[in-house]
């Protein structure tokens, strides 16, 4: 058995193997950020279309959907920050005489501030989790946060959106974490061909174009929400 | 001929002890001269003052043996595209100049003194996989196996490099995959490399782990500095090998031998 686990453990122990698990699950992330962005904006389509959004995916699969996707998604995540965590602290114990003087000549400062957008983005994560899906000291529970919908009596998701965005800082530090985020793919993107031996001398050009557009979208369709309900008072 | 009053700031340093950097002023430096002639001009006064000259690596002086190095105001082998330090002239510099010359910076090359450093993990890197293995006696047909043009083309842009080391002191991570990537990718991309390819894929990687490179955060310096253009394509293609290479080791597509068991 281990004839065919030691070709495994020596691609995780090697800097690329752990670069295109990193890659994989980027995929698998990226992909996601969009489809939780189009669902989202929902929000646009009346309180009814979100809910119903919302109550739909709560129930799939008999309500087991959502652990499966709940449970990818975190596997995914995991193997993304340890990988990368590693990674940056073997990178760092590589140079670790600086250079007296130091040039940038091509490198993107998004793409030096990879750690450092990723793990504001992990910091999001976790309060947006508490925010809106554990609700844990929102208020967000209760009667006055159940809707009538089709004879059924479902969680109002349009409500809990609006009275969360309608709070300044909560909107600001979404806005703040959706630029690091956008910063973040607007690398790790193009990086994906890179890394999984995609790209070529005619390809790459349009990668790059590629993730600079897809993270552009995730910022602009993300920030509509919270800019909508605070400063143009969407729903409220 | 102008010449040209320089402001160096030196990085001097014995192996295994704390360098820092000294300040040396260089008036009159002609400005047709190499940087390693304004070096050896350095030099020559620091020993007709009595004290200990700057070392620093060189050897062919002509852009093609890969032994020179520095870096020259944070950029290895100085501002210039597609250039060795050997081949930098001091008319690229102005009168008045600070410049800065440190060693190539990484774990991997450790100090031996001032800007000279142990390049000697990239040989160790070819030894675990960088060759093809052929048969000594006499010289076989050179037609037996046809490569077209185009591959030959893309093998030789790969065999252009050096063995400078100037991806790994450009590289923000001091990551040796463009030089990896450069020497497996010759080999790689040739019939006659084909035979050998998951094992040197796999032995070349491990061993650049193994002497404490950084790894490719895709933010591409190393091209930027390479004196000879490698194209960081070669390090796509070698991320593309070594998976495929680990999925062989893995799962087979070895020979598979009608011995019995061990």
């Amino acid at each position: 058995m281990s004839a065919v686990f030691d070709p495994i453990s020596r691609f995780y122990s090697s800097t690329i193997g752990k670069k295109i698990l990193v890659a994989l699950t980027g995929v698998l992330l990226a992909v996601f950020v969009l489809g939780h962005m189009i669902g989202n904006l929902l929000v646009f389509a009346g309180p009814d279309a979100i809910n119903e959004y919302g109550h739909m995916l709560q129930t799939a699969l008999h309500g087991g959907g959502v652990w499966i996707a709940r449970l990818g998604l975190l596997t995914a995540l995991v193997i993304h920050v340890v990988a990368t965590i590693q990674l940056t602290r073997a990178n760092r114990a590589a140079r670790q005489d600086k250079y007296g003087r130091d040039v940038a000549k091509v490198s993107s400062r998004a793409s030096r501030t990879m750690i450092w957008s990723g793990l504001t983005v992990l910091a999001f994560i976790v309060f947006h989790l508490l925010h809106f899906t554990v609700r844990a000291g929102f208020g967000f529970d209760g009667p006055a946060y159940q809707t009538e919908l089709h004879g059924e009596i479902v969680h109002n998701v349009h409500k809990m959106v609006v009275d969360g965005f309608s709070i300044a800082p909560v909107s600001a530090f979404y806005v703040l974490a959706m630029v690091l985020l956008c910063s973040h793919l607007g690398h790790g993107v193009a990086s994906i061909f890179q890394t999984l031996g995609l790209a070529t001398h005619k390809t790459w050009p349009l990668f790059e174009m590629l993730g600079r557009a897809y993270a552009l979208l995730i910022l602009v369709g993300n920030c509509s929400i919270p800019v909508a309900i605070l400063l143009f008072g969407f729903g409220r | 001929m102008a010449l040209l009053n320089l402001h160096l700031k030196v990085w001097r340093q014995n192996a295994g002890q704390p360098g820092h950097f000294q300040d040396i002023d260089a008036p009159e430096i002609p400005d047709h001269a190499s940087f390693l002639e304004m070096m050896d001009i350095v030099n020559e006064r620091l020993i007709a003052k009595g004290e200990e000259p700057v070392a620093f690596d060189h050897d062919c002086r002509e852009g093609i043996c890969g032994m020179c190095s520095m870096t020259i105001n944070g950029m290895p082998h100085g501002p210039e595209k597609a250039t060795t330090t050997c081949q930098l002239h001091m008319r690229k510099f102005r009168t008045g100049d600070t410049i800065w010359i440190e060693p190539f910076r990484a774990r991997a090359f450790p100090v031996i003194k001032d800007l000279v450093t142990d390049r000697s993990a990239f040989d160790r890197i070819q030894q675990a996989g960088g060759f093809v293995t052929v048969r000594t006696g006499s010289a076989a047909e050179a037609n037996n196996i046809l490569v077209g043009k185009e591959v030959a083309d893309a093998a030789m842009d790969a065999a252009a490099c050096i063995g400078c080391g100037a991806c790994v002191a450009a590289c923000k991570n001091a990551s040796a995959m463009l030089y990896v990537a450069a020497k497996a990718g010759q080999l790689n991309t040739l019939p006659q490399g084909q035979p050998e390819k998951t094992r040197r894929t796999l032995g070349m990687v491990r061993q650049m782990d193994h002497e404490g490179f950084g790894g490719c955060t895709n933010q591409y310096e190393c091209e930027a500095a390479c004196p000879k253009e490698i194209s960081v394509r070669w390090i796509t293609k070698l991320n593309r090998d070594f998976a495929a290479a680990t999925l062989k080791d893995a799962f087979g597509n070895g020979q598979e031998r009608g011995e019995g068991g061990d």
